[in-house]
């Protein structure tokens, strides 16, 4: 009775030491976990937009490669950077570079963006009487802002001569959540129509009280689709998943062009990569450009003290910008163009090597 | 140890310790530790959300309680979210408390004894339904109904002056902080029940029989009986049932329409402070990022407050009932 009693005693205390300690040791050990024999788990959390091509290419990448596991855990591009800058995951996903402001809190020091993918973002709408529809920047401007009320208003009519347009009411849909997709589609109107477009662009903009707001890519289509007279932004996978009319939006040539991986890709050509190999898509010239397309890249660091880590790190951009750019059209999204794939592979030499300050996005810390 | 204590109890000898006395002991350090914890959790919470929202109240100030939630300008101020969680509360609970007070009474007082028990079992059942199982049932089979429903009571409604700025256009989805507050109300109803109904079970049989014999009728009884030795109870059940009313995340966020402003049109889109926190935290980066961890603080000294106050009015009561 007196002994256990003692170890009673000391049980509850010991416990809670015991957990603080191992708590504390896998928070660490998410960094510097142990690697047998060559094989390495790389953790990995971000953006959700390129989560469903990420996915079939780390099955793939694990066919080939069978000692290497990637977890990805989407949760969004703010929380990417945020795991990426406090190095609680070995790379992320993210639709948007840094804020500049942001950057004094990446604390693993010289980073890369890897572009991946590209996917376009298509203007869905529910309008069973009209099979093809056109619309202008400025147009599409003025009905996201409420501007614009009925389908048979002069400034679609103007897009579309010919074509016989109902009085039914606009219901414009949008994101509930913040999203990538948001911040890519204003994005485009501020760019394309800045007169038109006054509500500014980000992930989460303060829309119009009579519009609608859906959970997710797959919120918005339900919405569009269950909604007559409905119009909103919803990516093109799930567009396509969801059988919705995608409007083909007028490009910078003047040329109206419908959502398309080739139309995507054409647009990233076009489109000014920096040397950090960021660059933006919106509102791209060339005739066949389709210009609200949303790129996405993932974030590397220059130093990678786990080498077996950086190995499979290397390994996978490796098969990303192999035979990974050719199942991006399998599900839906946008490989990149010759140009952006070349500047990608050379930079995939930079990961790991000692560090030299030849890093194209250096980090202010 | 005194020489002079009184006889010791039976097989425990001079100078040796009761062994009873260190399991003792054991316990009371367990119970400590255990209340402490509670105490040292709440308390760290409260310390780091509030150190990772610091840069929010720091960038607004007194600005964080005005109504433009607009993270593309960098502008969080959070009145329309506090509005909107304790609008959709408010709703919940009006909706709820006199179903709840209903089934309670006809659990206790008016069902016959072999009824009782499946009432009490079907009404703790939708307690152990998951919040996102209600979400989803009322975003894909409620909210298209209720949009119909709300769209008649709004063109009813339009000329009156007061009800129809609370009856406005109604959101064509459904989406709006009346839908949020019914499928909020259903989650809450199991535990405002389950509250009143222990505390009417506990008005002694012998002031019901009372009021009967003095030719009361059944609903006097409830009320001359009943409803005055419970009242403290129904208050704290209540209140137990605004608290999670307030803090309801999930189903709420697939519902109100994720529109931050302060309207008085209940059918509008909303939005409250735990599914603004749900919606946006995912692509949230700098100073939005401490807004939404800002608005859990907010909630969180939200609900402190509501809760001291369930308490102060129940001991106030209970004091009164004491000395009357």
């Amino acid at each position: 009775m007196k002994r256990i009693s003692v170890s009673l005693r000391w049980l509850v205390p010991a416990v809670l030491v015991v957990g603080l300690v191992t708590s504390g040791a896998a928070v660490a050990g998410a960094k510097n976990a142990p690697v047998q024999g060559g094989s390495a788990t790389l953790n990995a959390s971000g953006a959700t937009f390129p989560q469903s091509y990420y996915e079939e290419v780390i099955g793939a990448f694990k066919q080939k490669d069978s000692n290497v596991t990637i977890n990805y855990a989407g949760g969004g591009s703010g929380k990417g950077r945020q795991d990426f800058a406090d190095q609680v995951v070995d790379f992320a996903g993210s639709d948007a570079p840094y804020k500049p402001e942001d950057l004094a809190g990446v604390k693993g020091g010289t980073f890369f963006y890897f572009p991946t993918v590209a996917a376009p973002i298509t203007v869905s709408y529910n309008l069973s009487s009209v099979k093809k529809l056109q619309l202008s920047a400025e147009t599409l401007a003025k009905i996201f802002s409420g501007e614009i009320k009925t389908w048979d208003d002069a400034a679609i009519k103007a897009d579309n001569k010919g074509a016989k347009l109902p009085s039914t009411a606009i219901t414009v849909v949008h994101r509930a959540d913040s999203s990538g997709t948001t911040e890519n589609f204003t994005k485009f109107l501020t760019a394309a129509a800045p007169t038109a477009w006054t509500l500014g662009s980000g992930s989460t903009v303060s829309w119009p009280a009579d519009t609608q707001a859906g959970q997710g890519n797959s919120g918005v289509g339900q919405t569009v689709k269950n909604t007559d007279g409905a119009i909103g932004y919803v990516d093109f996978a799930d567009a396509k998943a969801l059988k919705l009319q995608f409007a083909r939006i007028k490009n910078k040539d003047g040329k109206f062009v419908a959502p398309s991986v080739k139309a995507t890709t054409a647009a990233i050509d076009k489109a000014q990569v920096k040397g950090d190999l960021t660059y933006d898509p919106l509102n791209a010239s060339g005739a066949g450009a389709y210009p609200i397309a949303a790129p996405t890249w993932l974030l590397v660091y220059q130093n990678q003290s786990d080498s077996a880590k950086g190995t499979a790190v290397k390994n996978f951009l490796n098969y990303i910008y192999g035979n990974g750019q050719k199942l991006a059209p399998e599900v839906d999204y946008a490989p990149l163009p010759k140009s952006l794939l070349d500047k990608a592979k050379a930079q995939v030499k930079k990961v790991g090597a000692s560090s030299s300050s030849s890093g194209a996005s250096t980090s202010t810390t | 140890m005194a020489t002079d204590a009184p006889a010791l109890p039976k097989g425990i000898t001079k100078g040796t310790r009761p062994p009873g006395l260190i399991a003792d002991r054991a316990f009371r350090i367990l119970a400590l530790l255990a209340g402490l914890m509670v105490l040292v959790i709440l308390g760290l919470i409260a310390v780091s959300t509030t150190r990772e929202a610091w840069p929010w109240f720091q960038a607004e100030g007194l600005n964080i309680f005005t109504d433009t939630w607009d993270p593309s300008k960098n502008t969080f101020g959070a009145l329309g979210l506090i509005y909107g969680t304790l609008l959709v509360a408010a709703v919940a609970v009006v909706l709820s408390l006199p179903i709840s007070i209903g089934i309670a009474l006809f659990v206790t007082d008016v069902a016959p004894q072999r009824l009782r028990r499946p009432i009490v079992y079907t009404v703790d059942l939708l307690a152990a339904i998951p919040s996102v199982v209600y979400g989803l049932w009322a975003l894909f089979v409620l909210a298209q109904p209720l949009s119909s429903l709300f769209q008649s009571v709004s063109d009813a409604t339009s000329g009156i002056p007061v009800l129809s700025t609370i009856f406005g256009n109604p959101s064509a989805s459904g989406k709006s902080f009346m839908t949020a507050g019914i499928i909020v109300a259903i989650m809450i109803t199991p535990i405002i029940t389950s509250i009143t109904r222990e505390v009417f079970a506990t008005v002694p049989a012998s002031q019901k029989e009372a009021a009967l014999a003095l030719g009361a009728t059944r609903w006097e009884m409830i009320r001359g009986a009943v409803f005055p030795h419970s009242r403290s109870g129904m208050v704290a059940g209540t209140m137990i049932g605004l608290g999670r009313a307030m803090g309801e995340t999930i189903a709420i966020a697939l519902v109100v329409g994720a529109s931050q402003r302060v309207t008085a049109n209940v059918l509008g889109p909303g939005d409250t402070l735990a599914s603004v926190i749900a919606n946006q935290f995912g692509e949230a980066s700098g100073t939005q990022r401490s807004a939404l961890i800002g608005c859990g603080v907010v909630l969180f000294v939200i609900t402190i407050l509501i809760s001291m106050a369930a308490r102060a009015v129940v001991t106030r009561a209970d004091r009164r009932a004491g000395i009357a």
